[in-house]
């Protein structure tokens, strides 16, 4: 990786190396604030954000990590971003920050970001790693706002908190999918993107781990 | 790469120097956006307040909210005496700053509720109360009461705001919840909300509210409509919860000692 070009390293994880679609990591909290596009996108912010300034600031600090406490290191800088994150919504998202409640706090806990800061920051410069950061952070985020869409136009018939499509309760017409606001909806979601995304690039689909065999036995009929 | 980065001494330092940076940033953060946080929650708090006794305009600025808020007296409420008390009793200048929800979880300043009179869920009650009043010429015309107690999921919090009779339901309204969306989530429908108004919690002498969460709705002419709301459908236990809550609340066990001294005339 160590001459990847910085376009490369910026747009590869969107769709080639797409973190949730491909790596499977961060899905706790795509099921968890994808139900309005508005939460999502702050959502996104926050997320590029840590991941774009902890893996600059990992990378920078890289040479001077003794190896037996780097992960505790990375935590460090991770919680600690994370932290003026979430003040800085409270300070001037309040709401957003009310309904994103807890997530905020978890970015820590994703995968996402602690994997990057190990698997790239460590390795690459200062800023082919915050290239890396924004670029797995958009990664999450293109999937996000892919799930929300469908969530909230589907759940609430409204997007960004607009109504296009008036739902029975307030006198309109649209029956919403009250499935689409719960949790599992994200899974069949990103579970139909994933499909999506592997038919449109075959080289992401996972060698099967086994193969059935020939059926011989011969039936009795 | 080299071996002098991995003595005690070395990762030592370097852990302490990241610390020291670290809780530099985390503290000045913290600390330069503490008032605006602050300013943000009071601001939500008068929002929901003046929601529920809808007098809350769409879109209203953070100035707007502050004026319309500069109508409400804010009082503290001795719930077993139903007597207003002096903020100092409870260790606050302002009772704004009261939090009667953080109160309930301190034993010197709440009350264990038995379980057999538990019908909100919540175990436990603060003694004192806040309450937001709006009075002309010295008779008070407006009372919006916090509530709170278990749906299904979760505590809802919220407020109930009465006319100056104290009986005549203005507006309700849940500000916190984590009710499944689309169902008991509902509570936050406006059209839910609207048919609240009007309704009276209390029917003739007696003490006892009456309100009811029924199924299937309610028809003009049914028997005690006044008391009767249609019940969220696909959501009988929330809906239950919020019965029992604002009926709760409105008992003697709740508000109803200080809302009989409020009708006589006696606070």
């Amino acid at each position: 990786m160590a001459d990847a070009s910085a376009k490369q390293v910026l747009f590869e994880p969107i769709f080639s190396n797409n973190p949730i679609a491909l790596q499977i990591l961060g899905i706790c909290s795509a099921l968890a604030v994808t139900t309005s596009m508005n939460v999502t996108l702050v959502m996104c912010m926050a997320v590029i954000s840590v991941t774009a300034f902890s893996n600059l600031a990992v990378s920078l600090v890289r040479t001077q990590i003794p190896g037996s406490i780097r992960i505790i290191v990375q935590m460090t800088i991770i919680a600690s971003l994370v932290i003026v994150v979430d003040q800085v919504l409270k300070a001037f998202a309040y709401e957003i920050s009310k309904q994103l409640s807890v997530f905020v706090g978890l970015i820590i806990t994703n995968c996402i970001v602690m994997g990057r800061a190990e698997g790239f920051a460590m390795k690459n410069g200062p800023w082919l790693s915050f290239l890396d950061g924004v670029g797995n952070g958009m990664g999450y985020s293109v999937l996000l706002i892919f799930v929300a869409f469908f969530r909230e136009l589907l759940g609430a018939g409204s997007l960004f908190g607009v109504s296009l499509m008036p739902v029975v309760n307030e006198g309109g017409w649209y029956v919403p999918n009250g499935l689409l606001l719960l949790p599992p909806s994200a899974f069949f979601i990103i579970g139909l993107a994933i499909w999506g995304l592997r038919t449109w690039k075959p080289e992401q689909v996972e060698e099967p781990d086994y193969k059935m065999s020939r059926h011989t036995a011969k039936e009795a009929f | 790469m080299a071996k002098a980065k991995e003595t005690v001494s070395r990762t030592l330092i370097v852990a302490l120097v990241l610390s020291i940076v670290f809780s530099v940033v985390v503290s000045t953060a913290a600390v330069s956006l503490r008032p605006a946080q602050i300013k943000n929650q009071n601001l939500d708090i008068k929002t929901n307040i003046l929601s529920a006794a809808g007098l809350l305009p769409q879109g209203a600025s953070a100035a707007e909210i502050e004026e319309l808020f500069e109508q409400f007296e804010v009082r503290l409420v001795d719930l077993n005496t139903g007597e207003y008390v002096e903020p100092s009793v409870v260790n606050v200048q302002d009772p704004m700053k009261y939090d009667m929800y953080k109160a309930a979880s301190d034993p010197e300043m709440s009350t264990d509720i038995p379980s057999s009179e538990d019908k909100a869920g919540i175990k436990r009650r603060p003694d004192i109360a806040k309450v937001y009043t709006m009075s002309e010429n010295g008779e008070v015309t407006r009372v919006v009461l916090p509530i709170h107690g278990y749906g299904l999921w979760s505590t809802l919090y919220g407020f109930i705001s009465l006319e100056g009779d104290l009986n005549t339901i203005e507006g309700l309204g849940f500000y916190a919840h984590a009710e499944t969306p689309g169902l008991g989530g509902e509570v936050d429908n406006p059209r839910w909300k609207q048919q609240w108004v009007g309704k009276e919690v209390y029917d003739g002498e007696r003490a006892d509210p009456q309100i009811r969460l029924v199924k299937g709705g309610v028809s003009a002419d049914a028997a005690d409509r006044e008391h009767k709301v249609d019940a969220l459908s696909g959501a009988t236990l929330t809906s239950r919860g919020v019965q029992q809550l604002v009926n709760y609340w409105m008992s003697e066990r709740g508000f109803a000692p200080y809302l009989q001294k409020l009708r006589e005339g006696e606070v």
